[in-house]
């Protein structure tokens, strides 16, 4: 076990190590003077310019530079946003808790509904339930987000009135920040009308997440589908059914366990490609999280919003994905076997 | 039963603590928030009317002056002396990062004018120095001295009659800002604080801000005009106008700025909005950057505004909402000169100029866009791209350039155009705020003059058109003025535009105001 774990560890280093060089290389590659898409300080005059090129050892050789970035990263320098003079890191911890509020609604919503009903498909395989399930799944996995976000909202905000098109609430609750996830900001905040606060959160949170939910849930039931599948055709299930049990005691003491065990690496792969969707939904549902922030700072050139923006959100998903990797396999023993790590 | 009526079928995201707070979509972020440092339309919405009072203002019902943080004032017979005897017991906000402990008096005044009058200022070289509206006219030459005979009592002496004096100090940008606050945070080493924390004796006080998201205001509790209706005022910023129309359309919106001029029939056919109109006093333009070859050619300048064919542009860009501009000012303006002859679409003889000055076909040129909706430009890319068609009928290509907002505005500044589609807004009824801030030598420096034309003969002009104060005579001048500029041609005049803004039914007292920001101290909320 302890070896595995400093093989994680090593490729935690390593991932880590060539997305600070990239974003490193950013600095340089993006057009404009390299101090300033470092910093994102103006130096009003040549020697606020020299103390500040001192300052982050911008007189010494590339290396020396990188050395220092890592410093300046280590200690929340992140520099400073070009359009709004702000500190980017405290600008990151602002915006990304939205996304990821977001992002994690829907992956528990994406697993709630499609779990369930990839089994549903998978036990009743080429079945007319299967048929259906699995036709409307591929629909779902082939919408785009942005298309289908566009389409809730035409339905239900434009010609329903139902539910709110932009935002995480009402601008008039004014909900202190405290976690960034606005739920337990309201809870936290104690407000007198706390109450409406978070129905109108939760109003505001359904459009967006359910965006997200199609396209991530079909996809795990495409995933579950298959695997019910390949259990259900295997000896062992074969051996159960000869021996007299039941679907019911052969689903529960050996199909369960033995399906999801392999589908849940899976569902960690989603996690990325669900971020990327929750991004995109952020545009258009003006939620104010860090896609829709990358996006403005993309569009107004503020060189080191983006290439802090990027630090960040490759950071989420390395994190994540390697400790999800450490879980998976304190729950399951057969992994012991590959020893490599993988992303 | 209104709320119903709101979001169409259902009670929806719609609570009860929403009467108390508007929100209106605004179109973009603010400068700033100090109208002294900024011209910009959405500085001047999110600050001047909101946070500031001036010593006058104009009613945005008949375009009169009138008081307002002073009582009354006097001008004296040679014309050069103005005396304002100021409003009582006038309160500033109070804020977690300022508590007044005095109320309104000359002091503040005083400050609020020497800040960007006099050079040696502690604070004149705040937050940049630069003072684009006053610089544009010239005021701070103009003045002479500003004194305080007592504390209640101001008097400003002039160089020479100044005829829209009064007018100027009734804009978005003649501010009154609070002296003391301004010594508290000289005191503390943070004196650009006064410009983004913002300290005035408006309706409202300001809360925070969040750029590209928000921006909260609170009611002033101790406001010395009517009393506030409401507890919030919320600008949501959303740049889209498309995003605008379904926010108000949901009901996220209580009022809107700019709905799209190809929206306003459906904002018509909903019985639960309601639309304005008013023709503006504005100019849509295309300046040409006059220090640039061949830019610097008024034939170029002739041939290119040849070229387009303004009829169609209006039609296609304000959906025929606005009137075809022959001269630079509006027709609402007393001064117009009803008998100009405006460029007409020529793009044979335009060819003929372009050969004659030896521009080859093939020559490329940049068009730069404005990002934002403006009333006087509603889709500026559009306009670009019509014109980019017409000039490739005469053999020039065009690059259509856009940048956001702020940064826009800055390159505008540093003079990188060639040309560019923009605007402006008049602040005061006086024709003196067209021909200044648009073509003086001036306002090159303060960058309201987006072509970088100057001109003695012109400048000269317009300053001698100041001197009388019969409308008469001051017409004769700008009649001169304007056959220089047909002459010379430094921008296209294209269109002024009408006014639009839409709001919820429920929303009363929200007044299209023609000299720039939008004011919400009178409005009222109904449940």
């Amino acid at each position: 076990m302890m070896s595995y774990l400093l093989r994680r560890l090593n490729l935690l280093v390593i991932t880590a190590f060539i997305v600070t060089v990239a974003s490193f290389a950013l600095v340089y590659l993006f057009p404009g003077d390299p101090l300033i898409n470092l910093t994102g300080i103006v130096p009003a005059n040549s020697e606020a310019y020299a103390q500040l090129q001192q300052e982050y050892a911008f007189d010494k050789n590339l290396f020396m530079q990188y050395v220092h970035y890592i410093q300046e990263i280590y200690q929340g320098n992140w520099g400073l946003s070009i359009s709004s003079h702000n500190s980017v890191l405290d600008e990151i911890l602002l915006f990304l808790p939205a996304t990821l509020e977001l992002s994690v609604y829907a992956l528990v919503l994406s697993t709630v509904i499609g779990i369930p009903l990839g089994f549903w498909a998978g036990l009743r395989y080429q079945r007319p339930v299967d048929y259906g399930i699995l036709s409307a799944s591929l629909l779902g996995y082939s919408l785009p987000v942005f298309w289908l976000g566009l389409i809730l909202i035409l339905f239900f905000s434009l010609n329903l009135g139902w539910l709110p098109m932009s935002g995480r609430i009402s601008l008039l609750y004014d909900i202190p920040h405290y976690s960034g996830f606005i739920l337990l900001d309201i809870l936290h905040s104690g407000l007198a009308e706390s109450q409406a606060a978070m129905q109108d959160a939760v109003n505001h949170l359904i459009l967006p997440t359910l965006s997200i939910t199609i396209v991530t849930s079909s996809i795990v039931i495409r995933i579950t589908r298959r695997s019910v599948t390949e259990v259900m055709e295997s000896d062992y299930i074969k051996a159960a059914t000869a021996r007299g049990l039941s679907r019911g005691q052969i689903l529960w003491r050996h199909g369960l366990r033995n399906t999801l065990l392999p589908i849940l690496p899976q569902l960690v792969l989603q996690f990325t490609a669900l971020l990327t969707n929750a991004m995109i939904v952020e545009v258009i549902f003006s939620w104010p999280g860090i896609g829709n922030w990358l996006l403005q700072a993309i569009y107004q050139q503020d060189f080191p919003a983006i290439r802090g923006g990027m630090l960040a959100v490759s950071a989420v998903v390395i994190i994540f994905t390697l400790s999800m990797d450490v879980l998976l396999r304190l729950i399951n023993p057969l992994k012991d076997r590959d020893v490599h790590g993988t992303i | 039963m209104l709320i119903v009526a709101v979001t169409g079928c259902s009670e929806g995201p719609i609570s009860a603590s929403h009467a108390d707070g508007v929100i209106y979509c605004s179109e973009g972020d603010p400068g700033g928030f100090n109208p002294q440092l900024d011209t910009s339309g959405t500085t001047a919405d999110a600050a001047a009317h909101q946070i500031y009072d001036r010593l006058i203002e104009f009613d945005p019902d008949t375009n009169n002056i009138v008081p307002a943080l002073a009582s009354s004032w006097v001008v004296s017979a040679d014309g050069l002396t103005y005396t304002f005897q100021l409003r009582r017991k006038v309160s500033f906000q109070k804020t977690p990062y300022f508590t007044p402990s005095r109320y309104f008096n000359a002091d503040d005044v005083l400050f609020s004018f020497n800040r960007w009058r006099e050079f040696d200022h502690p604070y004149h070289n705040v937050s940049g120095g630069i003072y684009p509206y006053f610089v544009s006219l010239g005021l701070e030459h103009f003045i002479e001295s500003v004194k305080r005979i007592n504390g209640y009592r101001v008097e400003i002496k002039l160089r020479q009659p100044d005829s829209s004096f009064l007018a100027n100090l009734a804009t978005d940008f003649a501010v009154i800002l609070s002296e003391e606050y301004a010594q508290q945070e000289l005191v503390a080493g943070t004196p650009e604080n006064v410009d983004n924390l913002p300290i005035g004796t408006g309706p409202f006080k300001f809360e925070s801000y969040r750029k590209t998201s928000h921006i909260r205001y609170r009611r002033h509790e101790r406001y010395w005009g009517e009393p506030v209706q409401f507890e919030k005022l919320i600008f949501d910023i959303t740049p889209s106008r498309s995003i605008r129309l379904a926010k108000l359309l949901t009901g996220e919106c209580d009022a809107i700025a700019f709905p799209g001029h190809s929206d306003l029939d459906i904002i018509q056919q909903k019985t639960n909005l309601v639309l304005d109109e008013k023709p503006g006093l504005n100019i849509g333009y295309w300046a040409f950057n006059t220090l640039k070859p061949p830019f610097d050619n008024a034939l170029m300048r002739q041939a290119l505004a040849m070229a387009i064919d303004k009829d169609t542009l209006i039609n296609a860009v304000y959906f025929g909402s606005a009137v075809r501009a022959k001269g630079i000012l509006p027709p609402t303006s007393w001064a117009y000169q009803k008998n100009l002859r405006g460029t007409s679409y020529n793009p044979v003889k335009a060819r003929e100029l372009l050969d004659e000055i030896g521009i080859q076909p093939g020559f490329t040129m940049d068009i730069w866009a404005i990002p934002i909706e403006r009333a006087y430009n509603p889709n500026s890319m559009k306009m670009a791209e019509l014109i980019q068609g017409y000039l490739q009928q005469v053999g020039i290509k065009v690059n259509i350039v856009q940048y956001e907002w702020t940064t826009f505005r800055r390159k505008l500044r540093e003079g990188l155009h060639d040309s560019v589609l923009i605007g402006w807004n008049a602040d005061s009824g006086d024709p003196d705020n067209f021909y200044r801030p648009l073509f003086s030598c001036a306002a090159i420096v303060s960058g309201t003059n987006r072509a970088n034309w100057c001109s003695k003969e012109y400048d000269d002009l317009i300053d001698q058109a100041l001197r009388y104060t019969d409308p008469q005579e001051r017409r004769l001048f700008y009649q001169l003025a304007n056959s220089i500029l047909q002459e010379e041609m430094p921008l296209v005049p294209i269109a002024h535009a009408y006014r639009y803004q839409a709001h919820q039914q429920h929303i009363s007292g929200f007044k299209i105001n023609p000299f720039g920001g939008v004011r919400f101290g009178q409005v009222k909320k109904s449940q």
